[in-house]
């Protein structure tokens, strides 16, 4: 059965002490300002959080195994402290590195990983359109070959680290042509920051996440070399399908650190709180949800970190990708559904206080939601997981 | 170049504190972790040995959790530990625990520089360096803000109330370090897994050649008679200004001789 070890124990050490130095003190005025702090990346990448699943040509870890694992911790030890931080991180390793690593010729890989991997660049995703979300087969924007360029025309949205100081390239999904059947055929392209032709939309106003880097993208016959084809021409779809578990999981790291969070705030503050001569947590009204809360924690994390440990025993060749499917779907939604609750649970046992940005639940409530919708919604996840029993489709 | 830094594994301030029946630190029913200001010393010598080569060499002395103390500096990147570990050794003063790190530099032996911190978190007495620095014979340059090893030499920045002094000393030498000297580094991923291969020894006081009748709270100089709890802070005083707010502040810093 999965176990967290020393190491594991030892790094999440790490994280935590991080996050609590170079985080925490400033994390209230960043959201306040919806600033993005590029001068945390690069550190973040000596601690080498960007390189865990990557090999030590570029950097990175060169795990033989159990990397996913250790990413896990490291998104949800970042999101402890800022849901931000934990999206900057899970977003840069997991949609902008990943895809170069998986599916980038020798000199992509070499070209972009080195500085992705140190924390030096970010790179981003861009699958997502104003009309297309997870039904990624209606994606619109186009790229035609165009003698040795590729000319991209379309927009995308939601597109998180594409915009910072240093994000170096954006990988997006487009219309290549039709396949046999009459699908559209997707392939996905790199277009490196500052492209004639591809525009960074100003940053979108948010409910929460006001620290991660969020914009729309446009592309207005923009053009790239042809040899910046991520994979092969037609296989972006199935590539991006790859990288969704991954990325359900990592969310549901990012749930279990902000229902941590709740969890120990929210005792704190049950403990110290006086109201009619003794602390508020003495009362059974505001004891039980927060053993709720803890039942929450403890079930999101065993559920999130037996699907990472899944994964990397997939990436070991020791279990199936249906299993991981399955697991993925079933701890994303249980935990950031937990996660949305803790966030309501603590905002309410801080009563007052818990409406005001001076105290961090406030942010946590509006940073919770998103974690519902991004990464396929809760609805997605109920379908993935239904499919998974062999129940008939729609 | 050869270099021991000395560090000490502490009660962490952030988390309840409590003290065994005879009155010494509860160091084991605590969290702990290496002393904050141990970290600076470890740093600067890395930066040395980064620059010039060498090892670096932390040597703890404490009780079993201790050797969480040298696992950090080796994350950091520390080269090797020594933890020095001994019952006899509970409840030692900072008379005692000169003479056993003494002792077990001496053992390590062909050491270029001893470095220490300010102060050890816990105990903050500061006296350390300075007895450690006689029990070898060796020059104590103490409180570097600034250290730079060059030809043989040590030279220290001492930052001091109204002037700064530059101080040499001949290698080896004793050094202690404060917080201004340097930005010390998180571990790394790389660093945590490249610990576990280094080298840790634990001696005992034997091993060293120390009497344990010299060593631990029976030999301590000094005893604690009693401890309480620090009491609740004070409400702050509220001095409202009628005309004469600057004299009743003038008269509150002279009476706390603060002017």
């Amino acid at each position: 059965m999965f176990e967290l070890s020393q190491d594991h124990e030892d790094f999440r050490r790490l994280v935590r002490e991080f996050a609590e130095a170079e985080i925490a003190p400033h994390i209230a005025d960043w959201d306040r300002k919806h600033y993005f702090p590029t001068e945390l990346v690069p550190k973040m990448g000596e601690l080498g959080l960007f390189g865990l699943v990557a090999p030590e040509e570029y950097g990175g870890a060169g795990l033989a195994e159990g990397a996913f694992t250790y990413q896990c911790l490291a998104i949800e030890e970042l999101g402890r402290v800022d849901q931000s931080i934990g999206i900057t991180l899970s977003a840069g390793v997991g949609l902008g590195i990943n895809p170069i690593l998986t599916y980038g010729s020798a000199e992509q890989k070499q070209q972009w990983l080195p500085d992705l991997v140190a924390g030096r660049a970010l790179a981003g995703f861009g699958l997502t359109e104003p009309e297309a979300g997870s039904d990624a087969a209606a994606t619109r924007t186009r790229a035609r070959l165009d003698g040795d360029e590729w000319v991209i025309n379309g927009a995308k949205a939601f597109i998180t680290n594409s915009g910072t100081d240093i994000t170096s390239v954006v990988t997006v999904t487009a219309k290549t042509g039709e396949n046999v059947d009459g699908s559209p055929q997707l392939s996905a392209i790199m277009v490196p920051a500052g492209t004639p032709g591809f525009t960074v939309e100003p940053g979108y106003e948010k409910l929460g996440w006001h620290v991660s880097d969020t914009h729309g993208l446009s592309f207005d016959d923009c053009r790239v070399p042809a040899a910046n084809l991520l994979g092969e021409q037609g296989s972006g779809f199935r590539q991006f399908l790859k990288t969704l578990d991954d990325g359900r999981i990592a969310i549901s790291a990012l749930a279990v650190g902000l229902a941590q969070a709740c969890l120990e705030a929210t005792t704190d503050y049950a403990g110290s709180r006086i109201a009619f001569g003794k602390p508020i947590g003495a009362n059974q009204g505001v004891a039980f949800p927060l053993a709720d809360l803890a039942v929450m924690v403890e079930a999101s994390r065993l559920l999130t970190y037996k699907a990472a440990w899944l994964k990397d025993e997939l990436t070991a060749g020791r279990r199936s990708v249906r299993e991981v499917k399955q697991a993925a779907a079933i701890c994303k939604v249980y935990s950031t559904e937990a996660a949305v609750t803790a966030t309501r649970i603590a905002t309410q046992v801080f009563g007052g206080n818990g409406f005001m940005e001076e105290f961090p639940v406030a942010r946590f409530y509006r940073d919770a939601k998103i974690l519902e919708i991004g990464e396929g919604t809760s609805e997605v996840q109920r379908m993935v997981i239904a499919r998974g029993l062999g129940l008939p489709q729609a | 170049m050869n270099i021991v830094v000395c560090v000490k594994h502490v009660p962490d301030a952030q988390s309840e504190r409590t003290f065994n029946e005879d009155n010494t630190t509860d160091r084991e029913g605590v969290d702990g972790l290496l002393s904050e200001l141990d970290e600076y010393p470890v740093e600067a010598a890395l930066q040395l040995v980064d620059a010039a080569q060498g090892e670096v060499t932390v040597l703890t002395v404490g009780p079993d959790q201790a050797a969480d103390a040298i696992k950090k500096s080796l994350q950091m990147g520390a080269h090797r530990g020594v933890h020095v570990n001994d019952a006899a050794i509970h409840g030692s003063d900072a008379v005692a625990t000169s003479l056993i790190l003494a002792e077990a530099i001496k053992k390590i032996g062909d050491v270029d520089l001893v470095l220490t911190g300010l102060a050890s978190t816990d105990g903050t007495m500061s006296v350390v360096p300075a007895m450690l620095a006689e029990r070898l014979g060796l020059p104590q340059v103490t409180v570097a803000s600034e250290l730079t090893v060059e030809g043989g030499k040590a030279t220290i920045r001492r930052d001091g109330d109204v002037a700064s002094e530059t101080i040499e000393a001949s290698l080896p030498a004793v050094v202690s370090v404060t917080d201004q000297i340097n930005e010390p580094r998180y571990p790394s991923f790389k660093g945590i897994m490249a610990a576990k291969k280094k080298p840790v020894e634990t001696w005992s006081l034997a091993d060293l050649g120390v009497d344990a009748g010299s060593v631990g709270l029976d030999a301590a100089w000094t005893t604690v008679e009693s401890f309480e709890k620090r009491p609740p802070r004070q409400k702050g005083q509220i001095v409202t200004d009628e005309g004469d707010g600057g004299t009743k502040l003038a008269q509150f810093l002279s009476a706390q001789k603060f002017i």
